[in-house]
């Protein structure tokens, strides 16, 4: 790890919830995603902040990146598939709290 | 290039009145916002000389050059040889390298299907696609019915591809969000034993690395 990225601070089997927020600017966190629990799956290295790097900024530090499943009947309550069906999303780590946290 | 207003060249004289067909509409030359920031930007950069039009014509001639077959060696390759499907799995673009695919900036994930897991991917946000290795997405890819409805309703996708996956399987779907590009290892299909592994390869459609289709079943 060097100094110009962030500390990964979760890992794989780990509970979380993204955060609910709405910040301007440039965003990869999916709206639908947003506020939603699930697990982390794996780390996926440390990565410019997509953020800042939209604005010509540095990016740094870099931020982990995971890609955390959720449970499709958790994300839309009339999912109408069988209840083991899931998505796989790409979050970075400022977007993600722990799932019990608050 | 000629002005969209500009009188069009004629090859024939236009001495008696006669009938034309209406022309069809070319859209090839209108130009957006996004068209003209690129042409603009084009434009400024060869001025400088950053860099020069054979650096863009060649860099379009290289992503041109890209197609799904690169995909379908890497898969053909996993079913034939366990050893290096390992490897696949754990170190994507290391694996890739070894069959002479540049892996380019963007991380790889490969994503197994197998019995019990059926893996669909999509950029709810874009259109991320591992250019890389299947070359340029088809335009459903890019669609705002494909991006909102793979993750809000796959099974339902899946059928109007001809896809049925069994309620005990679990559908998987990849949002492709940020930094990785991910390239689904189809289930290689019954009655394909004894074929070589570039007859292998010919099963191995686009779609079926995309997880809208399984790979093709040997005729």
């Amino acid at each position: 790890m060097t100094a110009a990225e962030t500390a990964a601070r979760f890992r794989p089997g780990d509970a979380v919830r993204v955060r609910f927020a709405d910040p301007p600017g440039h965003i990869r966190t999916p709206w639908y995603i947003r506020g939603r629990a699930g697990v982390v799956e794996r780390l996926c290295g440390a990565f410019g902040n997509p953020e800042e790097l939209a604005y010509n900024r540095p990016g740094t530090p870099r931020q982990p990146l995971y890609r955390v499943r959720f449970r499709q009947n958790e994300i839309w309550p009339d999912y109408r598939g069988p209840a083991a069906d899931t998505v796989d999303i790409e979050i970075y780590q400022h977007w993600l709290e722990p799932r019990d946290a608050r | 290039m000629t002005a969209p207003d500009e009188p069009h060249a004629h090859d024939h004289p236009h001495e008696q009145a006669h009938a034309h067909p209406p022309p069809r509409p070319d859209t090839d030359d209108t130009l957006t916002y996004y068209k003209a920031m690129e042409v603009a930007v084009r434009e400024l950069l060869i001025e400088k000389g950053v860099i020069n039009a054979d650096d863009v014509r060649r860099a379009m001639e290289a992503m041109d050059a890209r197609s799904p077959a690169q995909g379908a060696s890497i898969v053909a390759r996993a079913w034939t040889d366990p050893a290096y499907k390992t490897r696949l799995l754990a170190d994507p673009s290391a694996a890739i390298k070894e069959l002479g695919i540049e892996p380019g900036v963007y991380k790889l994930v490969v994503l197994e299907n197998t019995p019990s897991v059926h893996n669909l991917v999509v950029c709810t946000l874009c259109s991320c696609y591992p250019r890389g290795v299947l070359g340029l997405p088809p335009d459903w890819y890019k669609s705002r019915a494909y991006r909102s409805r793979a993750v809000r309703e796959p099974r339902a996708v899946l059928r109007e591809f001809g896809t049925e996956i069994p309620d005990q399987v679990e559908v998987r779907v990849h949002d492709s969000t940020a930094d990785m590009r991910y390239l689904v290892l189809p289930e290689r299909p019954a009655g394909s034993e004894n074929l070589s592994e570039s007859e292998l390869a010919e099963l191995v459609t686009r779609d079926s690395m995309i997880g809208v289709a399984r790979a093709r079943v040997p005729s």
